[in-house]
């Protein structure tokens, strides 16, 4: 009876407690993601706007079954999408090879050195993402810094093409996404324990082995994570090639934007951002899937 | 000599210390450890015992000395390639692996054949009493089968030498009592040498066959457990292993006589005088019956604390001259305690022959 009357007012207090941010989220996330996945299926106005009939082909534009009746598929939007995919996992594979590395040098600071440079590696956020960017205008420009460098050098007779190119979007990103990669593979390094390293190396493993066998496995779960914090916004992100990339090197989030904005075809625009959702979503099943077997073997704080 | 496992030549090391300056772990230490011998570094935290340990694995590098094993020159070699392996305090189980492939890694590394490896794996868990749990993960394990298996890993290479590093600290009494027993069965099995680092001198005297004191980075004595238990070389020496009861004094006519005025019977002769220590253990000393009166060799004290320890009585008492005194006390002389307890005063009887002078205030350097 009293066991009853404690459940349901436990009940109770966690309704209060989670109501708030549930409601929120309903209405603020669900509630548009919901519009976008019927709208993803309507077929565009010819003004904007929507017609309120069944129509795959917004998907089909993309995916290779286009409307027969307006156009023939045009693997452009394959094309962006690879694109994107490779400009992300090139960030990432940039980033996580920047900072492994550096998590250990600062791993091994005093503490505080180490406070210091966990403060430097942070400093970005302080300054506005649009701000930053364009500093690199100045310097990837064709009378940019690098090119009168080399140029005043005699390296170069003609400006170097470095800005509106792919490679300036992967240097954006990589420069914007660093602290992401970076605080979780740190907290990982950071975490690990030196006496297993010693370990292995007393049953006589080289530093080349005692790394493969020991090191990364017990580093591996903060660069997966901080893969997958790179990669997810690295897919979707617009900023740094509507700034630094050219047409050639449109992304899914450029084009996603030119639907809503420019093109004003909503049902296409809300197709191809459930595609990138469903990739987002796919990937992070997975890692779920694998921390949830890892946690057998995770390491035991005692 | 060619029939020693382990030679230290001269081995020096020095720490810097953070506010400038250096701490001196390793001062010129010769040792020599004979094939199958089970030594034991015992000393006070910071004494430089970890150190040497170290050295001898190859995780510090010395400053100055030779180190050899089985008559090779390792000091130069980094840790994988000396022909040592170590049992870590805290075990060092590698979390992500199983015990199997915990116990198997050296032959992992070293590529030994699948059949070979499976063998030997089994054979090992089998030796320290795990066999059938190569599947288990090492926290799915006790603090006591962490240990085995962190025994079995360090064994399986077949090295010449087995450093053990504090390994038992971490168990509780019993568990801990019955591993030293077993580690030194082991140890017999297996044929090889064990240096055995511990800051527990009942653990240094149960398991050794000799007992290396070290203190301030410098050995102040190596011998059997006996042979340090019942003649310390210096004061630390006796102080540090096992209780015991100092007196520091002047040697006089077969008579100790320490400053405060306590004077203690020994048959210990000095040409003129001399500064000495003289060492009295607890379980020297028997409580007499009624005064005592006419023993020469006696301490009245008055009782301060009686503490029932099982096999017997610990007495801790203040002579008149306020030396403290420890006696431990047999439990057949349990009617003489109980009256001890009651008038707060005993004396105790010791036999002169028995107490150790120690040459030198006793003040270590």
């Amino acid at each position: 009876m009293s066991g009853f009357s404690r459940r349901s007012r436990a009940r109770a207090q966690l309704a209060l407690l989670l109501g708030p941010v549930s409601l929120f989220l309903a209405i603020f996330l669900a509630g548009p993601l919901i519009i976008m996945l019927i709208y993803s299926f309507l077929a565009p106005g010819l003004y904007g706007g929507v017609e309120w009939e069944f129509y795959p082909h917004n998907f089909g534009r993309i995916l290779g079954f286009a409307d027969p009746e307006f156009e023939i598929f045009d693997p452009v939007y394959i094309a962006i999408f690879l694109r994107s995919l490779r400009i992300a996992l090139t960030t990432v594979l940039i980033t996580l090879l920047v900072c492994y590395p550096a998590a250990f040098q600062i791993s091994r600071l005093s503490d505080r050195w180490k406070s210091f440079a966990l403060f430097l590696i942070t400093l970005p956020f302080f300054a506005s993402l649009i701000v930053r960017l364009f500093i690199w205008i100045l310097i990837l420009k064709k009378t940019g810094f690098i090119n009168v460098a080399l140029s005043e050098l005699g390296l170069i007779d003609t400006p170097l093409e470095l800005i509106y190119t792919e490679g300036a979007v992967v240097l954006g990103m990589v420069y914007i996404f660093i602290p992401f990669m970076f605080l979780p593979v740190y907290a990982s390094v950071e975490k690990l324990d030196w006496t297993l390293v010693r370990a292995s190396q007393d049953l006589g493993a080289n530093g080349f082995q005692t790394f493969r066998r020991v090191i990364l496995p017990l580093t591996l779960p903060g660069v997966i994570a901080g893969s997958i914090i790179v990669f997810i916004p690295a897919l979707g992100n617009f900023v740094v090639p509507a700034v630094l990339g050219g047409a050639k090197s449109l992304m899914l989030g450029n084009l996603i934007e030119q639907q809503f904005l420019a093109a004003r075809n909503w049902p296409f625009g809300a197709a191809l951002a459930m595609l990138v959702m469903t990739i987002v979503l796919a990937l992070l099943f997975i890692y779920i899937r694998y921390e949830a077997r890892r946690g057998d073997d995770a390491p035991v704080i005692r | 000599m060619a029939e020693s496992m382990v030679r230290l030549q001269r081995a020096c090391k020095a720490f810097p210390l953070p506010e400038g300056g250096t701490v001196t772990a390793l001062d010129a230490i010769d040792l020599e450890v004979a094939r199958n011998e089970f030594l034991t570094l015992l000393g006070p935290s910071g004494c430089g015992k970890t150190t040497l340990l170290h050295a001898i694995s190859g995780f510090v590098e010395l400053d100055d000395g030779r180190i050899f094993v089985d008559g090779e020159d390792v000091s130069d070699r980094p840790p994988h390639r000396r022909p040592v392996n170590t049992v870590f305090q805290n075990y060092a189980l590698f979390p992500h692996m199983t015990v199997g492939q915990n116990v198997g890694y050296a032959l992992d590394i070293a590529r030994t054949p699948r059949t070979e490896r499976s063998g030997r794996v089994g054979a090992a868990l089998e030796m320290v009493g795990l066999a059938g749990l190569e599947n288990r993960l090492p926290r799915q394990l006790s603090g006591g089968q962490q240990q085995r298996v962190a025994l079995a890993r360090a064994i399986i290479a077949r090295p010449k030498l087995l450093l053990l590093d504090e390994p038992l600290s971490a168990l509780d009494r019993k568990l801990r009592q019955s591993m030293q027993i077993e580690l030194k069965t082991l140890q017999a099995e297996l044929g090889i040498s064990f240096i055995f680092v511990t800051h527990d001198q009942e653990e240094a005297l149960t398991m050794s066959n000799r007992v290396a004191v070290l203190d301030g980075g410098s050995i102040q004595q190596i011998d059997t457990p006996r042979a340090v238990y019942n003649n310390p070389a210096n004061a630390f020496v006796a102080s540090f292993v096992g209780a015991s009861n100092l007196f520091q004094g002047m040697l006089q006519s077969g008579r100790v006589m320490t400053a405060q005025g306590d004077v203690i019977s020994t048959d210990a002769a000095a040409a003129g005088s001399a500064r000495v220590t003289a060492l009295l253990r607890p379980e020297q000393f028997t409580i007499a019956n009624g005064g005592g009166n006419g023993a020469a060799a006696k301490l009245d004290i008055g009782i301060r604390q009686i503490v029932f320890t099982g096999a017997g009585y610990e007495v801790h008492g203040r002579t008149m001259n306020g030396h403290d005194v420890v006696a431990a006390i047999a439990a057949a002389q349990q009617a003489q305690v109980a009256s001890a307890e009651i008038s707060r005063k005993a004396t105790l009887l010791y036999d002169p022959a028995a107490v150790h002078i120690i040459a030198g205030g006793g003040d270590r350097s």
